[in-house]
C-alpha cells in the first residue's frame, strides 16, 4: 500500500497566502520552483534520512493546526541590545529600520532586499538552492522582507554586528526571516545572531542566511538561540568561503521548543578554513537537531566541528555531521566531535558521523562520546564539602567551558555563561 | 574526636573490613599501616562516603554526631578530610573556584557568611606558600595535567585551605620523591595542633620519619591486629609483615 501524501505543505500554503506579501526580489522562476518543490515533496518526516529524528510534518500536524499569523508588532527591543554591538532588528521575519541602529561605519553597506537593484537581487537565492530542501523553498515561497549586509574590500568592522530576530504572535504563526551577509576581499567581521521569541503564540521560525566569505576574508559568526517554550525554528546556514577566507561560528541553544539547524558550509577554494562549535541544553520535551555539512571541494582546506550536548528530562538531541571531501580537495584537514552528557535515564542523543570521503591524501577524523556526569569526580567535589547540587553546576558548566570559551565577545559571553547556569 | 566502633563494611559480596575499633582524640597523630589489601584505602573511603562501599555493622561518633548518617559533603562540612590516595582530574573547574565553592558551602553550613574575596586570595596566597605549590597551579583545573607530586601537594594545599578537624591521608607519601615528601610532611606538621588530629595511611616507615605519630596500628585482612606507639612501625620496617601474617595464619587454624 502507498502511504497517503501528507498535505502539510498544501495546508501552510493555503493559511499563509492571503497574509503573505508578494516580494519583489524574488524572482517569478525561483518562486515557482519552490512552490512546485513543496507541492511535490512536502514538508519532511522521519521517513525522509535528513530529518528522521526530527519528525517536522508531525510538528506542524501537532502543534500548528491552526495557522493565523496574528503577528505583533513590536515597539521596544533596549532590554536585549549588547552595549558594544551595533542592532539590527528582524521582527517576525521584517527588517525593522526604525528599531535598528543606525549603521554609519565605513565600509558597512546594509540594504532591505526590496531596494537592491537587479545584479544584487541575483545575490539571493546563489548559495540556497531551492530544490534541495523543503525548508529553503518554504522561505524563497514566502520569504519576509530581509537585508544585504555588506562589508567592502579591506574593512575590519571593530565593533560586532548583533542581529536581533524577534517572532511575537498571539496566535500559531510562521515567519521566514531571511539574510544575505557578503565579506568582501580582505574584510573582517564579528557577526551575532540572536534567536526569540515573545508573546503568547507558538512561532515556527524558519531562517534563511546566505553567507559569503571573500578572499582572506574572516566572519566571526555567533548564533545564540533562547526561544522558549512557544519557538519552534528551522535554521538554515549556507556558507561560502573563498581563497584563504576564514568562517568560525559558534551555535548556543539554550532552549526552544523544537530547534533544527541546517549549518551548510562550502569551503569552495583552496586554503581555507571553516570552525563550527555548538553547544545545546534541551529539557522537557524538546528537541535540538544540528546538521552540519563541511563541504570540502578543493585543496589544501581545514575543517573543526565541536558539539556538546546537555540533555534532560525526556528530551532530545542530534548531532549528525557530514564531512564531505570531493576528489580535488587532497590536503584536507577535517576533524569532527561530538560529546554529550545524559542527565535523566528518558534523555536521548543520536549522533551520527557522516564521512563521505572521494581524495586520498586527507586526514579525517570523527570522534563521539556519550555519557553521564561523572561520579568520580562528584564525590570528589563532595568529599571537600560541595553539596550534590553544586557539583553537579561545576562539573556541567566545566563541560560548556570548552565551546562558551570560544565566544570572543565578553559581553555575549556572560550573557550566555549567566543564562547557560540558569538553565542547569 | 572520632570513634569508630566493630566496622564492617563489604563492596558487592566481599567483605572487606571486619570489625575496626579505633578511638582517636584531638592532637593525636595515628598511623595505620598495612599489606596491600588489607583494607587501609576501604577504611579510608568509608569514613568520607564513597557510596560504593556498604556498611553492614558497626558505628562511627565523630564530633557526637553518627557519621555514617552524614551524606558525604556534611562529613566534609563536619571537618572531615580525606586527602585522596588518587586525587581526581576536573578539567574545566579551575583550582580557585573549586576552593572557594567548597570553603563558602562549609560556611553556609555553619551559617557563617562568604569569606570575602579579598581576604579569600590572601588564604590562598599564604596556604600556597605552606605547601611550595605553584601560583600558576591553583589557576589550572582541578589536578589537570599535575604531576603526581603536585596532585599530592595539592591535596594538602586543600586540607589546609579547608582547615578540618579530622584529615585522613591515604597514602599520601605514594609516588612522591624524598623533597615532595619533605614538604608535605612539613605541611601536615604546620597544620597540626591541639584542636585537630591525623590519621596517616602508609605502607612505609619512610613518612612517619617526618611525620612522627602517637599511636600506629597495624592492619590486616580487615582488621586492626596489633597497635602500639611509634617504634611499631620501625619493626614492620625492620621485620615486613610476615610476621603478622603467619600468626594471624595460625590463629585461623
Amino acid at each position: 500500500m502507498i502511504a497517503e501524501k501528507s498535505n502539510t505543505a498544501q495546508l501552510i500554503i493555503d493559511k499563509i497566502s492571503s497574509s503573505a506579501e508578494k516580494v519583489n526580489f524574488i524572482d517569478n522562476d525561483q518562486l515557482s520552483k519552490a512552490l512546485l518543490y513543496l507541492e511535490n515533496k512536502g514538508i519532511p518526516n522521519n521517513k525522509h534520512e535528513d530529518y528522521k529524528y526530527c519528525n517536522i510534518d508531525g510538528i506542524f500536524k501537532k502543534e500548528f493546526k491552526n495557522i493565523e499569523q496574528k503577528l505583533n508588532s513590536v515597539t521596544d527591543v533596549a532590554q536585549y541590545k549588547l552595549k558594544d554591538a551595533l542592532t539590527l532588528v528582524v521582527v517576525n521575519g521584517n527588517y525593522s529600520e526604525s528599531l535598528s541602529d543606525k549603521l554609519i561605519l565605513n565600509g558597512l553597506h546594509l540594504t532591505a532586499f526590496s531596494n537592491l537593484d537587479k545584479d544584487e537581487k541575483k545575490l539571493i537565492g546563489s548559495l540556497a538552492n531551492v530544490e534541495s530542501d523543503a525548508f529553503i523553498a518554504l522561505n524563497t515561497a514566502f520569504s519576509g522582507t530581509g537585508f544585504h549586509l555588506k562589508i567592502a574590500d579591506n574593512e575590519q568592522l571593530q565593533i560586532p554586528i548583533h542581529i536581533l530576530y524577534v517572532s511575537s504572535a498571539n496566535s500559531e504563526a510562521l515567519v521566514n526571516p531571511r539574510n544575505v551577509i557578503e565579506l568582501g576581499k580582505n574584510a573582517e567581521a564579528t557577526i551575532i545572531e540572536e534567536q526569540i521569541c515573545i508573546g503568547t503564540g507558538k512561532v515556527f521560525t524558519n531562517f534563511l542566511s546566505e553567507k559569503f566569505v571573500g578572499e582572506n576574508a574572516k566572519l566571526t559568526s555567533y548564533t545564540f538561540q533562547n526561544e522558549g517554550k512557544n519557538g519552534f525554528s528551522v535554521n538554515t546556514n549556507q556558507v561560502t568561503i573563498s581563497r584563504y577566507g576564514k568562517y568560525d561560528n559558534t551555535t548556543v541553544t539554550l532552549s526552544g521548543a523544537l530547534v533544527r539547524n541546517n549549518h551548510n558550509v562550502v569551503l569552495g577554494a583552496q586554503n581555507c578554513e571553516a570552525h563550527l562549535n555548538g553547544l545545546f541544553t534541551t529539557k522537557n520535551n524538546q528537541l535540538v537537531d544540528n546538521h552540519t555539512l563541511m563541504d570540502h571541494q578543493m585543496p589544501n582546506c581545514e575543517s573543526n566541528e565541536l558539539y556538546k550536548g546537555i540533555i534532560t528530562d525526556k528530551s532530545t538531541g542530534v548531532f549528525n555531521g557530514k564531512i564531505y571531501v570531493r576528489k580535488d580537495a587532497q590536503k584536507t584537514n577535517a576533524y569532527q566531535s561530538s560529546k554529550n552528557i545524559l542527565l535523566s535515564d528518558d534523555a536521548t542523543i543520536n549522533t551520527k558521523p557522516q564521512l563521505e570521503i572521494y581524495a586520498d591524501d586527507v586526514k579525517c577524523s570523527h570522534g563521539t562520546s556519550t555519557g553521564k556526569i561523572d561520579e568520580v569526580a562528584v564525590f570528589y567535589l563532595n568529599a571537600r564539602g560541595i553539596g550534590r547540587e553544586s557539583a553537579k553546576k561545576l562539573l556541567l558548566n566545566a563541560f560548556a567551558q570548552e565551546v562558551i570559551n570560544k565566544i570572543e565577545v565578553d559581553e555575549l559571553k556572560d550573557k550566555i555563561l549567566n543564562l547557560f547556569e540558569n538553565e542547569l | 574526636m572520632i570513634t569508630i566502633k566493630n566496622l564492617h563494611a563489604s563492596i558487592g559480596d566481599k567483605e572487606i573490613l571486619k570489625g575496626i575499633n579505633l578511638e582517636i582524640k584531638a592532637g593525636e597523630i595515628h598511623a595505620i599501616m598495612g599489606p596491600n589489601g588489607s583494607g587501609k584505602s576501604t577504611l579510608a573511603s568509608v569514613l568520607a562516603g564513597r557510596e560504593d562501599y556498604e556498611v553492614t555493622q558497626g558505628e562511627v561518633i565523630f564530633n557526637g554526631k553518627n557519621l555514617l548518617d552524614l551524606a558525604a559533603e556534611d562529613r566534609a562540612r563536619e571537618g572531615l578530610f580525606l586527602a585522596f590516595q588518587y586525587p581526581v582530574e576536573i578539567p574545566g573547574v579551575s583550582n580557585i573556584n573549586f576552593l572557594k565553592t567548597a570553603l563558602n558551602e562549609i560556611r553556609a553550613y555553619h551559617g557563617q557568611e562568604e569569606m570575602p574575596a579579598k581576604d579569600f586570595l590572601a588564604l590562598v596566597k599564604e596556604k600556597q606558600k605552606l605547601v611550595e605549590l605553584d601560583g600558576k597551579l591553583t589557576n589550572r583545573s582541578v589536578n589537570e595535567g599535575f604531576s603526581g607530586g603536585e596532585k599530592k601537594r595539592n591535596e594538602i594545599f586543600q586540607m589546609a585551605m579547608l582547615n578540618p578537624k579530622l584529615a585522613v591521608l591515604d597514602e599520601t607519601d605514594s609516588g612522591l620523591d624524598i623533597d615532595a615528601l619533605r614538604i608535605v610532611a612539613t605541611g601536615v606538621n604546620a597544620l597540626k595542633s591541639k584542636e585537630n588530629a591525623f590519621v596517616v595511611i602508609t605502607h612505609y616507615q619512610r613518612l612517619l620519619d617526618y611525620i612522627v605519630p602517637d599511636f600506629v596500628h597495624i592492619l590486616y585482612n580487615g582488621q586492626i591486629v596489633r597497635s602500639g606507639g611509634k617504634e611499631l612501625a620501625l619493626e614492620l620496617e625492620a621485620k615486613g609483615y610476615d610476621e603478622i601474617k603467619k600468626q594471624f595464619e595460625s590463629l585461623e587454624k
